[in-house]
């Protein structure tokens, strides 16, 4: 309008919205504006399609032309003739191997199988907290069912380790409001104590005959034993790391100075190390008869060692909360624990989940370190059983690693979207 | 800095002064480190007065508020509270946390909480008020600063002024006695500095018993009945406000005042 160009301007009429210019859509134009723009993006986008074809052009037939069902790698050639194809066959005819290792007794795979079932729905009501609250009764029963079901023997000894863990809730529950430090140390001390009692009213012997079959720790392998180890020592890990890193914070200079030497010794030792330890030395720190067994030392390094590295993470989560938090908490006159589980720790574990997941992850990964204090997992029975001891499938190298590799992917996987999604659900930041 | 008109009339019949002392602080002193900030500090404050403490920027004034519930410790001298006296006793520390509310010039609301949240959390943990009530009283303040309408949204979707004005309903839903103010308008646009004032006018006049540090003169005129002056850690000069804003004594004040008011 004329108006417009003169100095005084008076609007005399709203303008009315209306929608954006239609959009030129279609896949030339995408094409076009994402992948030939110019010369050199076109010939980048022609060479990366070289690239795939050539991949591609090897993977797939090798793939497609796979063989499942011979019983050895000679058979697999022999059905091939000649042609480039993949032996599938090892991973169907030791399928219970990879899974479970060699000495778990085959009429008993149901039991871990279940195990991991009741994980599934253990673990959800956890991970999806829009589940009803509930469902977390049978989380907490669940490392007891999952501890008798996987090694079987007496009823009595997941029993007695519920018992422990109840009196040690009770009392801390009593106790623990008025004098943390109290609750917390009476708490492990009556643990102990149920424990070790319990321990001595099971007979000897209680395990023959049992309902479930006993089945010892050494006889636990394939892709059941890292999974059992991620799945602990991730979730014995995180509360620690946490206790670690408010340690870290704590005014009192003995409980701040024993946090940081654990933290940075811990650190600073590759965890080979460690396991080496748990495998040769750690039965000197427990008394001679103990006899301790390897998984749970096993457990008790690896947890410790991403404990270590959770405690790092989420101290960097405490310290990109503002000051004003704490005093906002303070001065409605919280009292440290509520402090910390209502304001402070939501808030930094929210920070923190990038790198919590990163240290899961790696954890995860990293039990198949165990492989070379000679425990059977998944890496230990390729390398050892599958490939070095049998005659039939020496030398199937691509397809054993490469089901390995898939295996701890789809975990991974699923574990880095599901962060993803947690992350996208606790934004209440900006919506 | 603004000398904000306050338009409305103000109800005095209920901002009465009573004899009972609210807070009385003797011989206070404070360091940090070696730096002396707070320098001798006697101060009685009444149930029910409002006082506004101005300052330069640097003089002690947020240290000695913070002082009042323990966000500071202080060294020397004594901090009675409502009759509890300030140790490094962390029940009596809880409790008197728990009587005096405060604002903060960033309102420091938890953002993971909605608004409702922030302001049941304290009385449901501190107070052990059941879920349903501490809700209605949430509601009840709420609806007092005028913002029920935004109970189940979260602190990032609010103005600075709301979000300003739900901290100080979050204070409230504690019941407290005293409330105690850091430039509470200080981060804000001057539209929501006078949604924010009128919340606290009208806090003042049921009664409230106010330490407010505040740039505000104009708030400080109407509603204070003492204005203290601090500077360089000590407090300088204090009187009611016409005599401190017309007849100042010391040159400090003088100063400072033609500076503050543009004159
Ligand atoms: N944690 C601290 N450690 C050391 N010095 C501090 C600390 N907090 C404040 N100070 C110093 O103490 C003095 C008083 O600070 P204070 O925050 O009380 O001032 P103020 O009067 O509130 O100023 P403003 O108007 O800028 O808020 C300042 O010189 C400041 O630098
Ligand atoms: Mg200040």
């Amino acid at each position: 309008m004329s108006e417009q160009n003169s100095v005084a301007f008076v609007a005399t009429e709203s303008i009315p919205p209306s929608p954006p210019p239609a959009n030129q859509t279609g896949v030339v134009k995408w094409l076009r504006e994402n992948l030939f723009s110019n010369w050199q993006s076109s010939l980048l986008t022609l060479v990366s399609l070289y690239l795939i074809y050539v991949i591609l052009s090897t993977f797939l037939p090798w793939v497609l032309n796979g063989v499942w069902t011979t019983s050895s790698l000679t058979e697999c050639r022999e059905v091939l003739e000649g042609r480039f194809g993949a032996c599938f066959s090892v991973l169907t005819e030791r399928w219970n191997q990879l899974l479970f290792g060699f000495n778990y007794p085959s009429d008993q795979y149901w039991r871990p199988t279940l195990a991991f079932v009741f994980m599934l729905i253990a673990i959800a009501p956890v991970l999806f907290f829009d589940l009803p609250r509930k469902m977390l009764a049978f989380t907490v029963a669940y490392p007891f069912v999952a501890f008798w079901l996987i090694w079987g023997g007496t009823i009595m000894a997941p029993i007695v380790a519920f018992l422990g863990c109840a009196a040690a809730a009770f009392v801390f529950g009593a106790y623990g409001k008025n004098n943390f430090a109290l609750g917390f140390i009476g708490a492990i001390v009556a643990a102990f104590a149920v424990w070790i009692i319990g321990t001595m009213l099971i007979p000897d012997g209680a395990n023959e005959g049992a309902w479930l079959e006993h089945v010892p720790s050494r006889d636990l392998g394939g892709f059941m034993l890292n999974m059992m180890l991620g799945v602990t020592c991730v979730s014995l890990s995180i509360p620690l790391g946490i206790a670690l890193a408010l340690g870290r914070q704590s005014n009192m200079p003995l409980i701040k100075g024993m946090c940081v030497i654990f933290i940075e010794f811990v650190r600073g030792v590759p965890l080979i190390t460690l396991l080496f330890v748990a495998s040769v030395m750690l039965s000197y720190f427990f008394p001679p008869d103990a006899n301790v067994d390897l998984f749970v030392r096993v457990v008790i390094m690896m947890t410790l060692f991403s404990a270590a590295y959770v405690a790092e993470v989420i101290r960097g989560g405490l310290a990109a909360l503002p000051k004003g938090q704490y005093e906002a908490a303070d001065s409605l006159g919280l009292d440290y624990p509520q402090a910390m589980r209502l304001i402070i720790l939501p808030q930094a574990l929210k920070i923190s989940i990038p790198g919590i997941v990163n240290v899961a992850v790696g954890l995860f990964k990293d039990t198949t370190l165990v492989s070379v204090i000679s425990l059977f997992d998944l890496v230990g029975m390729i390398r050892g059983p599958i490939l070095g001891g049998s005659a039939e499938w020496n030398g199937v190298y691509w397809e054993l690693w490469g089901f390995a590799a898939l295996l701890f992917f789809v975990v991974c996987y699923g574990i880095s979207q599901y962060s993803q999604w947690l992350e996208r659900r606790l934004a209440t930041d900006h919506h | 800095m603004s000398e904000l008109a306050i338009e409305r009339e103000i109800d005095r019949s209920k901002m009465q002064v009573s004899d009972e002392v609210a807070i009385q602080i003797s011989g206070m002193n404070k360091w940090y480190g070696s730096f002396h900030v707070l320098r001798d500090i006697n101060l009685t404050v009444n149930r029910g007065e409002r006082i506004v403490i101005a300052g330069p920027s640097g003089s002690g004034k947020s240290t000695l508020i913070r002082c009042l519930n323990a966000l500071e410790e202080h060294q020397q001298g004594q901090i009675i509270v409502d009759g509890t006296e300030l140790t490094s006793d962390l029940k009596n520390i809880d409790k008197i946390r728990s009587e005096v509310g405060m604002c903060f010039q960033h309102f420091n609301l938890f953002p993971h909480l909605t608004i409702l949240e922030n302001c049941t959390l304290a009385p449901i943990w501190v107070r052990k008020v059941p879920k349903k009530e501490a809700e209605e009283r949430a509601m009840h303040f709420l609806e007092k600063v005028k913002i029920p309408d935004q109970a189940h949204k979260y602190p990032g979707m609010l103005s600075g002024g709301q979000q300003q004005r739900v901290a100080i309903a979050r204070s409230l839903c504690m019941m407290p006695r005293i409330m105690l103010f850091d430039e509470p308008t200080s981060a804000l646009d001057p539209e929501m500095i006078k949604e924010v004032l009128d919340t606290m006018i009208e806090l003042a006049e049921e009664g409230m018993t106010m330490l407010c540090v505040t740039h505000e003169m104009g708030f400080a005129r109407q509603v204070a009945n003492r204005v203290i002056f601090m500077a360089d850690g000590q407090i300088v000069e204090q009187n009611e406000p016409e005599e401190f804003f017309n007849n100042p004594q010391s040159e400090r004040t003088q100063q400072f005042l033609s500076q503050i008011l543009g004159h």
